[in-house]
Parts: C-alpha cells; structure tokens; sequence
C-alpha cells in the first residue's frame, strides 16, 4: 500500500508533463489545476473465437473558469476467429481467405470461422466542455481511429440549458462521421462467388480479382441526439433522450458470405454479401437513478428500430451497495433482443431468385443476449480508486422461421456464444 | 362513480408531483456524489459501448457512440 502512496504522483506527474507537451503548454502551470486520469485493461474473450484487449488512459483537466477538457487514448487489439457466413454442413468445408491468400478447411458439424483475424487499433478522443452565458453549457469534440484496414474520424457538438434552478436540462447534439474500410484482398464485389483453389495456380490470381471492384470503401453517419434530464427529488434523477441516426455509404461487411445450397441443403458456393446503402436508426433510451439509504440503483431501457425493420430492446439494471470499509460492489444485469433485418436469410436456397439485399450475419439476425457482472471497487487513499469488473456474456441467435431442407436438419445453424468480460480500472 | 373519485384524487397526487419536481440547490447532498452522475463510469460505459457495438445490431442511445471500428 505505501509502495502505491508513493508510486502514485510520480506517475501522475509523469503523465501531466506527457500531455502538457503533447498540448504544448506547460507542465509547471498545469500541474496548479491538476489533471485527473482514468486507466482501465479490458480483456473480452469468447469461447473458442475472437478475443480482445483493450488499454484506455483518459485524462480530464478543469480550468479555472469551469472548462473542462478531456483527452482519451484506446488501444485494442483483436485476434482469433469470426463467423464467416456460411452455414455449417455434415462434411468438412474448404474457403479461401478474404485476403484471397490461402484457404482454410472447416470440420463438419461446425460454424465456419475464419480465424485470421489480427487488428490493431488506435484511437484518440478530446472533448472540450464550457459554460456558455448564464445557463448553458457547450461541448465540442473529435475522435479518430486507425486500424489495419480501417479508418474511422467523427466531430461532435452539444449544446445544453439548465432551467428551473438546474433540476431541469434540455440538450441537443449532433455528430457527424467519417469511416473508410480498406479490408485486405479488396472489396467484394457482391453477389459474386467466392473462388476455391489453389492460390498459386496460374489463373487463380485474375479469377480471383474478378470478384472484386474495388480497394476501398467508404461511409458517412450522422447522429442527432435530443436529451432532457429532469432532478426528481433528493434521491432521484431522471434522464430521456431520442436519438436519430442515418447512415450513407458502404454498410456491406466485406469478410461475410452466405451459403448457396442445393435441395440436399449442400453448399455449391458461398456468394459474398450485400446490404442496403442507408440504413436510419430511432432510438429512444430512459433512464432512472435512486439513491437509497442503502446503495444506489441505475436503471435504463432503450428501443431502437430502424429501416432495415430491426427492433431492439435493451433493459440495465446496476446496483452499487456501499460497504463498511470504504469498499463497494456493484451487480449487474443487462438484457438485449433484437428482431432481424429484413434482408437477413441464414442460408440460400439455389431455387430461389436471389434478392437484392442478403446477409447471413447473426448480429443482424434475430438474437437475444444477455450479461451478468459483478464490480468491485476500493479506494487506494486520496483521490484514488481501484476497480475490478468481471462480466459473463451470452448471445442466444434465434431461428427466424427459414425452414430448413436436407443436411441443414442436421446441423446447428444457430450457435450460442459465450464470452467473459474482464477489467480492471484505476483511477488517480 | 367511486373509481372516478379515486382516479381524479391520484391524477391529482400526481400533477401536484410533477409540479413540484426538483430540489433547492442546498438539497443537492446525494445528486452531488459522483456515484450518483448519470454516467458514473465513463470507462466501462466506452468499454460496454465498443463491445456491444461491435456484436449486436444496435448501437448508441446513451450518448454518441465511441467511434467506428472495423469489428468483428
């Protein structure tokens, strides 16, 4: 314990003075109004396919006037296998990588995953936080991200007014975003079939770009976001929000194709994907928070539905119980179910026209998820917390009513995940 | 004749509530703790944002999401 006592503002010092000179001003004057950081290792790891983890150092610092600004860095990195789309058969399967280099073989009875997923990410966050006039309050941001094969680069801004002594805030936000994908092999052209064979044949090569039209993709998002937060009484605060969301642009996954079978429900190809160029999302989230004398309860609900005919509802629940010693724990429960897209088909029939639209993706299909976690926190002296958060995740992909035919009887096309979340945050 | 009565004396319980919502500002002992912040955890909500982001078909509602990702 005194070994941290006295680690601790060295560290603190050390990571004023890096930001001050990232920021160009002076560590010596920032250092007056000191800089508060949050850091935090997140580790998400599902059976048997991807695992993640993820390094967050945030730092906030408020002026004199009230101003606050916070910088953010992440890093994740990504690995192991995801579901590729194509529908698991009675006999082993070979496909060729989206890179179009090498092929892989699936065993029978099993999900095909393609395994050659490794991604590095790295994102920066700053928002800058003021009081504006007598009542409101202006928030302006940016955020970038890189990774391998993807590039990611938003603006924000926010405006709110605090009325009725400040138990009543109305808020308005608009973002706007910028992504471009550049996956490995190019983009897919869609409905086109994946080519199977050796990628060192002569031929292979020139078949192979004949599936693709271009290198990179592009989309655009904009959010709008309408909030109304509301002080109840001295125990409770109510927060509304209604948020609009479009999207433009390349919303396909590249990587993602969909099994082409035969009356005998047999695979003959596997076609690569194709959705909608616009997709526009309502949600609307709620949220309640009471402090009773023995802890503080946050509850949240959000329904979401959107063009592409999904509805989603989400239901929180935490419980922070404050114990003896200065510790707290916090349960936690979080369910999730969603309906499918209206383009989403687990599998298509060779008899069958083909649509304009088609994914086999399970995260559009319908699905129902949930978690449970446990937090647990300790302060570490003045102005420090230490945290634990360990949180079992389960997705349940639902049938949709696609009858199946021949050998699809037989195997599970709809396979459950389980995933554990695993955190530990520091703040200082 | 009776149920009426009961719902006009609620309806009004529940007026008089509503206007009389909020504290005075030297009532803010509880709403003031950090705990108590509608995001409280601004970590976990980022870290809860990208996961969920990233393996279900809905995303945002809170507050604006974290940021694209090519995730799968």
């Amino acid at each position: 314990m005194q070994l941290t006592n006295k680690t601790k503002p060295h560290l603190k010092a050390l990571l004023t003075t890096a930001t001050c000179a990232l920021l160009g001003t002076s560590a010596q004057a920032a250092t007056e109004n000191s800089w508060e950081f949050d850091t935090a290792i997140m580790h998400y790891a599902e059976t048997d396919r991807v695992s993640a983890t993820e390094a967050i150092i945030a730092g906030e610092k408020t002026f004199d006037n009230d101003e606050v600004l916070n910088l953010k860095l992440t890093i994740d990195v990504l690995t192991g296998a995801s579901p590729s789309g194509a529908a698991a058969q009675t006999s082993p399967q070979t496909f060729t990588r989206p890179s179009g280099n090498g092929q892989y073989i699936v065993d029978a009875d099993t999900t095909p995953l393609d395994d050659t997923f490794h991604d590095t990410r790295v994102q920066l966050t700053g928002q800058w936080t003021q009081p504006l006039l007598e009542d409101y309050i202006v928030s302006l941001g940016g955020n970038f991200s890189k990774e391998y094969d993807y590039m990611s680069a938003s603006l924000n801004g926010n405006l709110a007014r605090d009325f009725n002594q400040k138990n009543t805030t109305l808020s308005v936000g608009m973002a706007y975003a910028y992504d471009v994908i550049e996956p490995e092999g190019g983009i897919p052209k869609p409905f086109s079939s994946m080519v199977i064979g050796n990628s060192d044949d002569l031929g292979f090569d020139e078949e192979f770009s004949q599936t693709r039209i271009a290198g990179d993709e592009t989309k655009t998002t904009l959010d709008l976001l309408f909030g109304l937060t509301q002080v109840i009484n001295r125990n409770m605060i109510v927060q509304f929000n209604y948020s609009y969301s479009t999207a433009d642009g390349y919303l396909t996954d590249p990587f993602k194709v969909i099994s082409l079978v035969n009356t005998n429900g047999e695979a003959q190809e596997y076609l690569y994907e194709n959705r909608p160029d616009k997709r526009t999302k309502h949600s609307f989230f709620g949220q309640a928070k009471y402090h009773f004398d023995s802890g503080i309860l946050d509850t949240s609900y959000r329904f979401m539905t959107d063009d592409w005919k999904i509805d989603s509802h989400t239901g929180e629940v935490r419980y922070l119980i404050p114990l003896d010693n200065g510790h707290y724990i916090e349960p936690h429960v979080r369910l999730y179910t969603q309906s499918a897209a209206e383009f989403y088909q687990p599998f298509i029939h060779q008899g069958q026209a083909l649509p304009n639209y088609v994914s086999s993706d399970y995260r559009i299909g319908e699905l129902d998820t949930y978690t449970i976690g446990l937090k647990y926190g300790l302060p570490m002296g003045k102005n420090s917390d230490l945290s634990f958060r360990l949180e079992y995740y389960h997705q349940a992909p639902k049938h949709n009513g696609t009858d199946e035919i021949g050998e699809l009887k037989n195997v599970q096309l709809y396979e459950e995940i389980d995933a554990i979340i695993a955190q530990v945050t520091y703040s200082f | 004749m009776q149920r009426y009565k009961i719902l006009f004396i609620v309806s009004v319980i529940l007026l008089s509530g509503c206007a009389s919502l909020g504290v005075q500002p030297w009532e803010r002992d509880l709403l003031a703790k950090d705990e108590m912040a509608l995001t409280s955890s601004p970590i976990d909500a980022a870290l809860d944002d990208h996961i969920y982001f990233s393996k279900e078909a809905t995303s945002g509602g809170r507050s604006f999401g974290g940021g694209g990702c090519g995730c799968n």
